[in-house]
């Protein structure tokens, strides 16, 4: 599929947006945008500012100037909870589980499901839980145990499930294969493959060129905070990108 | 396609069924199995005294005080925090209540006591909150805030007098001391018992209808009818010794103490805290993984002050109780307790790396801390000796906890 943005706007545009920690520029004006079903690649170094311009996007951190345009429409995404009402999910670098919650705890924190009297409904969690991961990975069985006793790639499981069940429009998944072996590696691939067939947009910030390639619609480059800038993976070759980000140069592109 | 109903534990096998199909808490069993043991062994030593029906009504009204505080430890603790503040705060709100009884509010009326209690209450929430507020939103470490407030506190309770004691207090407010007339009586405390048990039974039937509505694995009835029958007994077992003290010099019954009505209270409303709200969870959460629930959209500092407000709360209940016991408003009241709190807490099994912790475990421990302290004064210990003794306990019940937990994994 192509992901032109003929006929359709983008889903969500990012404008201009730079935030600094103290002195230090983690982004630096950058803009980058993502169309209904198609999956942009952030690559750059370590400390590039790829996680820091996602968590702008997921309500972790403020931006200090720019704009966020979802639907074509100004939003403001002061908190993770505004990020959610607008239906962008984030399966984080670090997972953001609470190691001492089991499954079910974690996939619906700081969105329980509550019985009439407004408490806890431990069972219908747990119920809509396990239909959420068994779906991902049939062999996850430790439903009730604490994630801390989970392997990565359960853990992994359970982040991916949280964002699926609520049913995302627009998914962040920051270097979502860090921690796998290859074959776990290969099913987070199969899955973004499918969630970019159901219209959902992905931003997928990842290390590994050969999943880049075959994953990505578009590719954006980060360097020292700067976006380097945004190709077409149809366009470049990986020595192209490779240049991008070793030497923050643009390649030179046949129009 | 696999089943949704399997259990976990359906495959492993032995003792581990044995503890899967009764789904209890092991280390509160060996908590519990431990006070039975310094029960038995104090009542071996002082020829009978220890168990006496006197006795344990006494330990339940001298557990009452830290208990009421450590319910509410255990959540501070669980957010990777401390209080170090609690006993300075109970003194202080104990004086406050105090001098509203015996030189402001007119005595010998009705809203003598109430006023006052309802005015310590509020304080309590006002200095929890901001001791909390230094911490959740001034990023001040809770060790150093909590230490400022052990000080500011215990300073205030003397200069609010000059250091004088404050005496005597309203009549009805001297019964939250259990005192003389301060128990419910046998009618009541059965009523109170029976009340529990209902609970306990409405509780065991919902909870399994609904794990049932989804299919999900139960216990097997025998396990959850074992389960029930051992509180059950365990209920009926307090109110009959709670009974069976009379008041001196009659034959009526005391039955339960009101601090101890208070304790089981708090318990009551804190377990359910921690375990069917929002606001529970969220607690655990934050102990778990701060960043992460931050990320869930979790507002953790609204969460951090809450609980410490709640700390101070329970710190202001725990105030009335140990000053109505006294009948007085001295400015010592209190002090050292945040010492016993916190060691209730941990010895009950709360990590201070935070994330983990129970009521039911904290009160166990208060229980023991307080079972050892009464048997060493029937013993006749000096009190020098008692505080060398439980400070080797102390460390010797979190050593044996935490290479339990270190060989578990
Ligand atoms: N919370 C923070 N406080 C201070 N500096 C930060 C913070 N988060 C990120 N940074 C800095 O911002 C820069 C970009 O980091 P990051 O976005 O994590 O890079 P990447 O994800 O591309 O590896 C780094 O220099 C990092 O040290
Ligand atoms: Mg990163």
């Amino acid at each position: 599929m192509t992901s032109s943005p003929m006929g359709v706007g983008p889903l969500v545009e990012m404008r201009n947006i730079s935030i600094h920690f103290g002195g230090i520029k983690a982004v630096d004006d950058v803009s980058i945008d993502l169309y209904p079903g198609e999956v942009v690649a952030l690559l750059g170094h370590n400390g590039a500012g790829k996680s820091t311009l996602v968590k702008v996007l997921s309500g972790a951190y403020r931006a200090n100037s720019g704009q966020i345009l979802i639907d074509g429409r100004t939003v403001e995404i002061g908190s993770p909870r505004d990020a959610k009402a607008l239906g962008i999910e984030t399966i984080y670098q670090t997972l953001a589980l609470a190691e001492n919650i089991d499954a079910p705890g974690n996939l619906f924190l700081g969105r329980e499901l509550t019985t009439p009297w407004g408490t806890l409904d431990d069972a219908a969690m747990e119920h809509a839980a396990r239909q959420a991961i068994l779906e991902l990975n049939p062999n996850f069985t430790r439903i009730k145990e604490p994630v801390k006793n989970l392997s990565g790639g359960q853990r992994q499981s359970v982040a991916i499930a949280r964002a699926l069940h609520f049913k995302a429009r627009i998914l962040i998944m920051d270097e979502p294969t860090a921690a796998l072996g290859p074959h776990e590696t290969r099913q987070v691939a199969d899955l973004i493959t499918r969630l970019k067939a159901k219209g959902i947009g992905i931003f997928l910030i990842s290390h590994d060129i050969h999943d880049v390639f075959s994953l990505a619609d578009r590719i954006s480059v980060m360097k020292n905070g700067k976006l380097v800038g945004t190709v077409r993976t149809q366009d470049v070759t990986q020595d192209d990108v490779l240049g991008m980000i070793i030497l923050g140069k643009r390649p030179k592109i046949a129009a | 396609m696999m089943s949704l109903a399997q259990s976990p534990a359906a495959h492993k096998g032995g003792a581990r069924d044995l503890k899967g199909a009764l789904e209890v808490d092991l280390r509160l069993l060996a908590m519990i199995a431990a006070v039975a043991v310094i029960w038995v062994g104090f009542d071996l030593l002082t020829d009978g005294i220890f168990l006496t029906a006197r006795n344990l009504w006494n330990l339940a009204v001298q557990t009452s005080v830290v208990g009421i505080m450590t319910t509410g430890m255990v959540l501070v603790i669980v957010t990777r925090h401390i209080d170090l503040s609690v006993g300075s705060v109970l003194g202080f709100v104990g004086m406050v209540m105090a001098v509203l009884q015996a030189q402001i509010l007119p005595i010998g009326t009705g809203w003598n006591w109430s006023a006052s209690l309802a005015l310590g209450l509020g304080l309590g929430v006002v200095i929890g909150g901001a001791q909390g507020w230094w911490i959740a939103h001034r990023g001040v470490p809770s060790f150093i805030v909590t230490l400022g407030g052990l000080l500011i506190f215990r300073g205030l309770a003397w200069t609010i007098t000059e250091g004088q004691t404050v005496a005597p207090l309203d009549e009805t407010f001297q019964l939250m001391g259990g005192g003389l007339l301060g128990s419910i009586g046998a009618f009541w405390s059965w009523m109170v018992g029976a009340a529990g048990i209902v609970l306990v039974l409405v509780r065991t039937v919902m909870a399994r209808r609904r794990r049932q509505r989804y299919g999900f694995a139960v216990r097997p009835i025998w396990a959850e009818l074992l389960v029930a029958a051992s509180i059950v007994g365990a209920i009926v077992g307090f109110v009959v010794v709670m009974n069976a003290y009379d008041r001196p010099r009659t034959d009526i019954s005391q039955g339960i103490p009101i601090p101890v009505l208070i304790l089981i209270g708090a318990v009551i409303i804190m377990s359910a805290v921690t375990k069917v709200t929002k606001f529970g969870r969220y607690v655990f959460a934050i102990g778990g993984n701060p960043e992460a629930a931050q990320l869930a959209g979790i507002n953790t500092r609204l969460v951090i002050m809450a609980v410490f407000a709640l700390m101070g709360l329970l710190a202001g209940i725990a105030g009335a109780v140990q000053t109505a016991r006294l009948n007085a408003g001295a400015n010592s009241t209190g002090e050292l307790l945040e010492l016993s709190v916190i060691a209730a807490a941990v010895i009950g099994g709360s990590s201070l790396a935070g994330g983990t912790g129970t009521i039911s475990g904290a009160i166990v421990g208060a229980v023991f801390m307080q079972s050892l302290q009464s048997g060493m004064i029937l013993l006749g210990l000096p009190t020098p000796m008692q505080n060398v003794v439980i400070g080797l306990v102390l460390i010797l019940a979190v050593w044996i906890d935490t290479s339990y937990q270190r060989r578990r994994l």
